[in-house]
């Protein structure tokens, strides 16, 4: 059977792959750089291809509520959005993980006022990471697309029901074409069965939902959630493995890693980057650099062990981030670093802040942070933070 | 029944035990109202005229029809008064209730 | 002649025996529960029920213990009327037939914090009833100030001393707020008058769409009134004019009583704390806007 392929966005193949969910209810409120997304599912509901409810609600925080409200009958609900349209959904999305409604949503990173900017960066979704959802940063326009199925079964899985945002980087992955394969809608049916849940208000067996637990019973249902969220390492994992039997592509679960065995050192990243960073790799490994990279894939359940492992014979690390938490760090770096401190892995960890507001960070940027760690892991004196690539002179 | 009553809630001693969530059993009530009142409705028969004014106007929806007769749930009545201030033919007195 | 019309009016005698509202922790003589409980018998088992946080999310789902006998679930503060339309519209696309969608919030959580959530769903068209309980100021926290807190009322937030006399602003016109989204019905309504509120509850439930009832519920313990009186003040407050009762439907607005001669409203308010400290000037200025609406009313709509 030969495959279909089309020439799409990210936006589009975004959209593609929530129809392939079967959604009932999309509730949704546009952001640039999200809008493609929304626009297309609109188009697909109006043409009959999708067969869900298109609610045209007034703002995000609508947006999120009333796919919660959706959720909580049983419906498969989806939403999207980003940067100031994600934060002003801030109250929704803790109430959507703490009430277990298992919203799917699509985030287009983009950088958070102020100053303005339409441009990409991870500010939005990192400041987020406490707010209970299941995150996930995708590096190109198909592992978007089959990320949003995947996205719905890991969420509706009895032992997480948990919501859980599909991170694309604004503009760069979200508004950039390419060759996308179509996965068939009878798979997916197979990948992805219909949502099921006994919590949920229905007339058979009524339910009061969303209500409040005092003090002697609240720590009991944020330790569930904590447990909900790391059940769902096994389940996003079962998720990889069946969906590469079925389609034949592997994302490799919470981290995916290139040529990281025998690398003196290491860049993390996060997101579509990860591409030019590969590249940087090739080229460097042609010279004789042995530099290698891990891409993390899940910020949320986090990959401890896995970042334990892959970085043990690394001899300096850097984080690549579009982040920074300020007056400290960015906040991927602080979490690589727990978990590297837990196993005493002192060698020194450098945090590279960039990107941010739609920057590009190019080839050359990248080979000079592998250069940098080789100088740092043979003795240099470095900092912790370099906000690589400024444009202006600085008093440091 | 029409109206729920106190169940025998034994809280989990299992966090499996736990509902999924903020969800649960509607109606399930674990406690009841009793303890609120200073003073309790008591309704005169003989002056009643069954009007169903006080059943009308209970915010606790404790007074309820009992075959033909107002009979009132004392242990959800919070004992506020509206039914016997409300009643046209003064025939629901509130009666301290003896501690 | 309205589709109500042709059913049978639910009345005392033939209301369901069941209670949906039951058990919960709300003051005694509290006239938001009534405003609840009355409505919940008027439409049945099959209701979504939706709340956002305020007094009858916290006094009705404090685990254990689940006030509602129906399927029932808090919202956000703002987002009671949204989420309200994703139930509604989830259980339509579900197939799920023959079920009502109501949101109950009190007057912050409509004329205000939710006033937004609350216009989207009426431009959409989504098949929810929305009923505000109106006590007039946010209970739930303390009784402080909010949209529908009339003039001169003491909360606190507007302490009643020297300089500040209470609410310097007027209760926002939230009746028409809503009929100016051409809404297909909506009323106001008293729990002093609870036949009145009943029929406009069938009447509203009726609608294939958004529908809503402002209800005026009192509050004994935000009002300082005595809690056996929560009925009877409700009454007052529409007999002196303070309150009214109307109804919006195919564009046309409709006083549904309209009295010939007011109750005194120096006698209302005089009954309760929260206006005890008004003077005479304060009375007088109230009775003047209350005339200027009425004449307002009157003269612009239709009336019985």
């Amino acid at each position: 059977m030969s495959k279909k392929r089309e020439f799409i966005s990210g936006d589009e193949a975004v959209a593609i792959g929530v129809k392939l969910s079967r959604p009932h209810v999309i509730a949704a409120y546009p952001i640039t750089p999200q809008t493609i997304t929304v626009e297309r599912l609109s188009e697909m509901v109006e043409r009959g291809e999708l067969n869900a409810e298109y609610m045209h609600v007034e703002s995000e925080h609508s947006a999120i509520s009333a796919a919660m409200g959706a959720s909580a009958v049983g419906a498969r609900t989806f939403t999207a959005s980003s940067s100031q349209g994600l934060l002003y959904m801030t109250e929704g999305l803790h109430y959507a993980s703490g009430g277990r409604f298992p919203v799917v949503m699509m985030n287009a990173n983009r950088s958070v006022a102020l100053p303005w900017s339409i441009y990409g960066d991870q500010r939005d979704s990192l400041s987020l990471l406490d707010s209970g959802w299941i995150q996930v940063y995708v590096e190109d326009a198909q592992e978007a697309l089959d990320m949003m199925i995947q996205a719905f079964r890991i969420a509706e899985h009895p032992d997480v029901l948990t919501p859980m945002m599909v991170n694309l980087d604004g503009f760069i992955l979200t508004h950039t074409y390419e060759i996308v394969e179509i996965p068939e809608q009878s798979q997916v049916d197979a990948f992805l069965p219909p949502f099921q849940t006994p919590n949920k208000m229905c007339f058979d067996n009524p339910k009061n939902m969303g209500f409040s637990s005092q003090p002697n019973d609240n720590t009991e249902f944020k330790y569930q959630q904590n447990l909900a969220v790391l059940n769902a390492v096994k389940v996003l994992e079962q998720a990889d493995t069946d969906f590469a039997a079925m389609f034949g592509r592997k994302y490799n679960g919470m981290v995916d890693e290139y040529q990281s065995a025998d690398a003196e050192v290491l860049l993390v990243t996060l997101g579509s980057v990860t591409g030019t960073v590969r590249d940087v790799v090739d080229e460097m490994r042609a010279e004789g650099h042995k530099v290698g990279v891990i891409k993390i894939r899940y910020m949320r359940p986090f990959p401890e062990e896995q970042l334990q492992n892959l970085t043990a014979g690394a001899k300096a690390i850097g984080v690549l981030e579009k982040d920074i938490s300020f007056g400290y760090e960015g906040t991927v770096y602080t979490n690589v670093n727990s978990a590297l401190a837990k196993v005493g892995n002192t060698v020194p960890k450098l945090n590279f802040v960039g990107g941010l507001g739609g920057r590009d960070v190019s080839k050359a940027d990248i080979r000079n942070m592998f250069l940098k760690l080789q100088r740092v892991a043979a003795g240099e004196a470095y900092k912790t933070v370099d906000f690589f690539n400024l444009n202006v002179e600085t008093n440091e | 029944m029409s109206r729920p009553v106190k169940q025998n809630f034994i809280r989990p001693t299992h966090i499996e035990g736990f509902p999924v969530g903020p969800q649960f059993t509607a109606g399930h009530l674990a406690d009841t109202n009793a303890g609120w009142r200073t003073f309790r409705p008591v309704v005169n028969h003989d002056t009643c005229i069954y009007c169903l004014r006080c059943y009308l106007v209970c915010p606790d929806g404790t007074i309820f029809k009992d075959n033909g007769k107002i009979a009132v749930d004392y242990d959800y009545c919070k004992g506020c008064g509206v039914c016997a201030h409300e009643c046209p033919k003064n025939a629901i007195e509130m009666v301290k209730e003896q501690l | 002649m309205s589709s109500a019309n042709t059913l049978t009016r639910i009345t005392p005698k033939n209301i369901t025996d069941q209670e949906f509202f039951y058990g919960h922790k709300a003051c005694a003589g509290c006239g938001g529960s009534l405003a609840v409980r009355l409505a919940l018998k008027v439409l049945g088992e099959r209701t979504y029920a939706a709340f956002p946080a305020g007094c009858m999310a916290a006094v009705g789902f404090i685990y254990p213990q689940m006030a509602f006998t129906n399927n029932a679930i808090i919202t956000t503060f703002p987002g009671v009327a949204s989420m309200a339309s994703g139930i509604a519209v989830g259980a339509k696309a579900l197939g799920i037939q023959n079920f009502k969608t109501v949101a109950f919030a009190g007057d912050g959580g409509t004329a205000d914090i939710g006033l937004q959530a609350l216009s989207g769903m009426i431009d959409r068209g989504d098949d929810v009833l929305y009923i505000c309980y109106d006590n007039e100021a946010y209970m739930n926290t303390g009784i402080q100030k909010s949209g529908l807190t009339p003039f001169g009322t003491q909360t606190t937030t507007t302490p009643a001393g020297k300089n500040i006399h209470g609410s310097k602003t007027q209760k926002k016109n939230l009746f028409e707020i809503i009929a100016a989204h051409d809404i297909p019905y909506a009323a106001t309504a008293s729990i002093g008058y609870p036949q009145d509120y009943i029929d406009k509850v069938q009447k509203a439930a009726q609608v294939k769409g958004p529908a809503f009832i402002h209800v005026y519920a009192s509050c004994p313990t935000g009002w300082g009134t005595p809690t056996e009186t929560s009925v009877e003040i409700a009454k007052e407050a529409v007999d002196c004019g303070l309150f009214f009762l109307a109804e919006y439907e195919n564009g046309d607005y409709r006083l549904t009583r309209n009295p010939k001669q007011f109750a005194s409203v120096a006698d209302y308010l005089k009954k309760q704390g929260r206006f005890k400290h008004l003077s005479d000037a304060d009375i007088a200025s109230i009775e003047a806007h209350r005339d200027h609406k009425w004449e307002r009313m009157r003269r612009m709509w239709n009336h019985q």
